[in-house]
C-alpha cells in the first residue's frame, strides 16, 4: 500500500522531531515557522506522546525552555523565525559556549524575499557567529532527515546544531512516506557541573577553546559532507549550492543538459564546511560558482577570490530571493550559454489589506479621529496593514511601538506644540516585547497612549494562543494572565477598554485618552474584540442583520478611501463593473458613482455605517 | 509506452478564494495515482487580501517553484490574477478562468493563443448556494474541459477530497457537490 503522505515542510520537521524521539518542543509562533509547532502538538495528542509541547512568551523564553531540557539530557527543540533567532540570540551565543547533553535543534527559519517579514537575514551567518553547525535543507523531506542527522551530531558533539529551512521548504509540500514515531521517552538527568552550566568568564574562555575543536572535528564529520549529484561529470568548472537554491540548479542543469559538462556539489552543512571539500574543490577546480540564500556563507569559506563566484563578486545577486528562473540565468552566462527568456512587464498586484470586518480597522479609525495628525507608532501583526489606513507610520520590531513612542516624546518634549502620539499593538506582540517597554514609559513619565488590539490570538500566523487564551499548544487548559491587570502592574494610571465596533463609544474613548495622555500620563486603551478568524468567531455571523447601501449614496467614496473595507465596492457608474481597487484613484464625476456591499465578503460587523458622512449604509429591510 | 507523467501548474486567485485548498486536493490526488508531487504555497502577510499564487509540480522534479514560461496550465480564480501569472505558461498550454471572456480580452491579447477557458464559476457558486465554492467549481470545470491534458480526473479529485476532508462528512458532501456543478457545466458549455 502506499503509505506517502502530502506533508508541509513544516509537518515533516514535526515528524521528524517526534520520529527521533524530541521531548521539549517550544516555539513563539512566525511565518514561515509557525506550523512547525502545531504540528507537533498534533503528533503528541494524536500519538499520546511523552512530550512537553508549548508556545512561550516569546522566542528568548522558548530558547531557554527548551536549552534546559538538553541540559537535563533529552532531546530538545525550539523553533522559530529568522528574526525570532533575533531575539532569541543571547542565550544562543551562551549555549553554543556551554554546548548541551541531549540533542539540542534551534530551527530558524528563513525568509528570502521577503514574503513575510522585516528582514532577509541569513539565520546560517548566525549560527557562524554564535559557532555553531547548520544544515540547510532542499525540500521537506530533507529536513525531515535533517532532524536525524542534527540530534546525532548535537548529541555526538554536545552542541546546539541549527536548522535554516527557508520558506520554500517550510511551505511546500511534498510526498512523504512516514517513519515510526518514537515512543520510549528518555529519563531526565541533569548532571551538576558549575564550572561548565554556570561558567565564569575563566571557564569560559576554556569552554571557547573546547568549541573551536568540536567545530574542527565537526568539519570533518562525514554524515554531513556536501554532496557531488554528478560524479561522472569530469570538468573543470563546478557549481556549488546549499538548501532550495541546490534543487533549483539540480532540475535546470538536468533539463538544459549542463548536468553532463559541470560538476554540481550540494552543501548539506554550509557551516562549518567541510575541511576536506575546502581543500580538494580548491584544487581541483577551475572555476567555481557559489548559490547559495541570502548571504555568502559558503563563498566566504571558499577563500580564493580569483577561483570563486558568488555574492562576493557580483555574479549572483545579494538581495531577494533566489528563483529558479535567477538560477537559471546565472548558471547558463556561468556556463558561457545563452540565456532566452521572454520579459515579461509585470502586472501591477493587490497590496495586503485587512479582513472585511476587521475589529483593528474599526480601532484605527477610531485613532485617527481623536489624534488627527497624530504621531502613530505601530508593531509587527496584521495591524501592520494599518498603514493602509494612514494611521501607522512606524514599524520596527516586535514591541517597539511603545519604546518608539517614548523617543518620539522625549525628541518633541520641550517643542511648543507636541504632536499626539498614539502606538497600537496586538495583545501578542504586547506579550512578547512590550511589557517591559511600558514599565520603562511609565517611569520616564512618556505622554502617549497605548491601544491594545487584544483580539485574543496571534493572528497573521494562524491563530495561536496568547498567554491570556487560557489554553496551550496542544488544546490543554492554561493559567491566563489578564492584560489589563498587567498593564495596572506596569503602574499605568489610565487603563480602560473598550470595543471597536461600538464605533462612537470607542472613539470617545480614545478622545479621553488622548486628553489624559497629553495632561496627566500614559494611558493605555485595550481594544477587545475577537478575531474573525478565529473559527469560533465565523459561526455568529449568520444570526447577524445584514448591510445594505441606499440609493442616495453620491459616490463621495470616504469609506473606500478612509475605511478601505474589502467588503465596500466603488462602482464606476450605476450597474457598472467595479473601478480598480489597486489604483485608488477617486475619480470625482460623483453622479456617476455608487458604492456597493460585497454580501460574500461582508463579514456583517456594521461599523461602516458609522463611517458613512451621510448616513447612506444602513441595516438591510430598515424602512 | 505513454512518457512519464511531468506537469507543472500554476493555481492563483485572491486571499480568501481558496487557491490552497484546490492545490492540495490535486497533490492529493496526484499521490493517489501514484506520483511524486510538489507544491508551494504563500502565507503569512502575503495572503491577507493580496494575490496567492500556488505551484503544484507532479512527476520527477526536485525544485518546488515554475519558472516563467514553463507551466503546463493556469487555473485563475480571478480575471485579475489571470493577468499577473500568465506569464508563467508555456506555449501551447491551457488556462482556466473564473470571470467572462469580454472582460480579459483587453487586458490579455495572447489568451486566444491558448487553450483558455472563461467561466462564471463565481455566479454558479451562488446558484448552488455556497458563494464561497467558486474554487470547488473552477476546479470541476477544469477537469471535464481539459479531461485530456490533466494527469486526474474527477474520480481522483473526489477521491482526494474524501482524504482531505476525512470525517468531516457535510463539508465533503458541500464539496463534492461544487466539483460536480462545475465538470456539469463545463459539459453544457464546452459540448461540440
Amino acid at each position: 500500500m502506499d503509505k506517502r503522505r502530502l506533508m508541509l515542510g513544516n509537518e515533516a520537521i514535526a515528524q521528524g522531531l517526534a520520529e527521533y524521539g524530541c521531548q521539549i518542543a517550544t516555539s513563539y509562533p512566525g511565518t514561515p515557522a509557525s506550523e512547525i509547532l502545531s504540528s507537533v502538538a498534533k503528533l503528541k495528542n494524536k500519538n499520546d506522546l511523552s512530550m512537553h509541547v508549548q508556545w512561550a512568551i516569546n522566542e528568548k523564553v522558548a530558547f531557554e525552555i527548551a536549552y534546559a531540557g538538553s541540559m537535563s539530557g533529552l532531546k530538545s527543540a525550539v523553533s522559530m523565525k529568522q528574526v525570532g533567532l533575533n531575539v532569541a540570540s543571547d542565550p544562543l551565543m551562551s549555549a553554543a559556549y556551554m554546548g548541551c547533553k541531549g540533542g539540542f535543534l534551534v530551527i530558524s527559519a528563513d525568509d528570502p524575499g521577503p514574503h513575510s517579514s522585516q528582514t532577509e537575514q541569513d539565520s546560517r551567518m548566525m549560527a557562524m557567529i554564535a559557532k555553531i553547525p547548520v544544515l540547510d535543507p532542499d525540500s521537506p523531506e530533507q529536513a525531515r532527515q535533517m532532524i536525524d542527522y542534527g540530534f546525532k551530531l548535537s548529541e555526538r558533539f554536545e552542541i546546539p546544531v541549527m536548522i535554516r529551512p527557508v520558506t520554500r521548504v517550510c511551505h511546500t509540500r511534498q510526498d512523504i512516506e512516514p517513519g515510526m514515531i518514537c515512543t520510549n521517552p528518555k529519563t531526565p538527568d541533569f548532571e551538576k557541573n558549575p564550572a561548565r552550566w554556570a561558567a565564569t568568564p575563566k571557564f569560559r574562555f576554556q569552554l571557547h577553546k573546547e568549541l573551536e575543536k568540536k567545530l574542527e572535528a565537526i568539519s570533518q564529520f562525514p554524515d554531513t559532507e556536501p554532496i557531488c549529484r554528478n560524479p561522472e561529470t569530469k570538468s573543470k568548472t563546478a557549481v556549488v549550492a546549499s538548501g532550495v537554491s541546490g534543487a533549483h540548479c539540480l532540475e535546470i542543469m538536468k533539463e538544459s543538459g549542463l548536468f553532463n559538462s559541470i560538476s554540481l556539489f550540494t552543501v548539506v552543512q554550509p557551516y562549518p564546511l567541510h575541511q576536506s571539500f575546502i581543500t580538494n574543490i580548491l584544487s581541483d577546480y577551475e572555476k567555481i560558482l557559489v548559490i547559495e540564500e541570502t548571504m555568502p556563507v559558503i563563498e566566504m569559506q571558499l577563500a580564493d577570490r580569483n577561483k570563486v563566484m558568488g555574492k562576493m563578486t557580483g555574479h549572483t545577486p545579494r538581495v531577494g530571493e533566489l528563483l529558479p528562473e535567477n538560477v537559471e540565468q546565472i548558471i547558463f552566462e556561468f556556463a558561457g550559454k545563452k540565456y532566452e527568456a521572454e520579459s515579461f512587464k509585470p502586472v501591477p498586484g493587490r497590496r495586503p489589506t485587512l479582513c472585511a470586518g476587521c475589529p483593528h480597522r474599526a480601532s484605527f479609525f477610531a485613532i485617527k479621529k481623536a489624534a488627527r495628525k497624530g504621531i502613530y507608532t505601530s508593531d509587527i501583526g496584521c495591524y501592520t496593514l494599518g498603514l493602509n489606513l494612514k494611521a501607522v507610520d512606524t514599524v520596527l520590531c516586535m514591541g517597539a511601538a511603545i519604546s518608539q513612542a517614548a523617543g518620539f516624546y522625549h525628541s518633541y518634549k520641550d517643542e511648543k506644540k507636541r504632536p499626539d502620539i498614539v502606538a497600537t499593538m496586538g495583545d501578542s506582540t504586547f506579550f512578547h516585547a512590550g511589557v517591559a517597554a511600558l514599565i520603562d514609559a511609565v517611569v520616564q513619565d512618556v505622554r502617549f497612549v497605548l491601544v491594545i488590539l487584544d483580539n485574543r490570538t496571534t493572528a497573521m500566523t494562524g491563530n495561536q494562543p496568547t498567554p491570556d487564551s487560557g489554553f496551550g499548544a496542544c488544546g490543554e487548559k492554561l493559567n491566563k494572565v489578564d492584560i489589563s491587570s498587567l498593564v495596572k502592574g506596569c503602574g499605568v494610571k489610565f487603563v480602560e477598554e473598550g470595543d471597536p465596533y461600538d464605533t462612537r463609544a470607542f472613539t470617545s474613548l480614545m478622545k479621553k485618552a488622548v486628553k489624559y495622555s497629553k495632561e496627566t500620563g500614559p494611558a493605555v486603551v485595550i481594544s477587545k474584540r475577537p478575531c474573525l478568524l478565529d473559527p469560533a468567531q465565523k459561526k455568529l455571523v449568520q444570526d447577524l442583520p445584514e448591510y445594505e447601501v441606499g440609493d442616495e449614496c453620491d459616490g463621495c467614496a470616504y469609506c473606500i478611501d478612509n475605511f478601505e473595507c474589502p467588503a465596500l465596492i466603488l462602482h464606476e457608474e450605476k450597474g457598472g463593473q467595479p473601478s480598480d481597487q489597486a489604483d485608488g484613484e477617486t475619480d470625482k464625476k460623483a453622479s456617476e458613482k455608487k458604492v456597493s456591499i460585497d454580501p460574500v465578503m461582508c463579514s456583517r460587523c456594521g461599523v461602516c455605517v458609522d463611517v458613512c458622512p451621510k448616513k447612506s449604509i444602513r441595516e438591510k429591510n430598515q424602512v | 509506452m505513454s512518457l512519464p507523467v511531468r506537469q507543472e501548474i500554476v493555481i492563483s486567485g485572491l486571499g480568501g478564494q481558496g487557491v490552497l485548498f484546490i492545490t492540495r486536493i490535486l497533490a492529493q490526488a496526484a499521490i493517489l495515482k501514484g506520483y511524486p508531487v510538489f507544491t508551494s504555497e504563500t502565507h503569512g502577510m502575503a495572503q491577507r487580501g493580496g494575490a496567492v499564487i500556488s505551484h503544484l509540480k507532479v512527476g520527477d522534479f526536485a525544485s518546488p517553484l515554475i519558472r516563467p514560461s514553463h507551466a503546463d496550465g493556469l487555473i485563475s480564480l480571478t480575471p485579475e490574477t489571470f493577468a499577473m501569472h500568465s506569464n508563467f505558461l508555456k506555449e501551447k498550454a491551457w488556462a482556466v478562468v473564473n470571470g467572462q471572456k469580454k472582460q480579459s480580452d483587453k487586458v490579455l491579447p495572447e489568451a486566444e493563443a491558448k487553450t483558455c477557458f472563461f467561466t462564471q464559476a463565481d455566479v454558479l457558486a451562488q446558484k448552488i448556494e455556497n458563494a464561497r465554492s467558486t474554487n470547488l467549481v473552477l476546479l470541476g470545470y477544469s477537469l471535464q474541459c481539459l479531461s485530456d491534458r490533466f494527469f486526474c480526473d474527477i474520480d481522483d479529485a473526489k477521491q482526494a477530497v474524501d482524504i482531505i476532508l476525512s470525517s468531516r462528512f457535510k463539508m465533503q458532501n458541500t464539496a463534492l457537490k461544487a466539483i460536480n456543478a462545475g465538470y456539469d457545466a463545463s459539459m453544457k458549455e464546452n459540448k461540440t
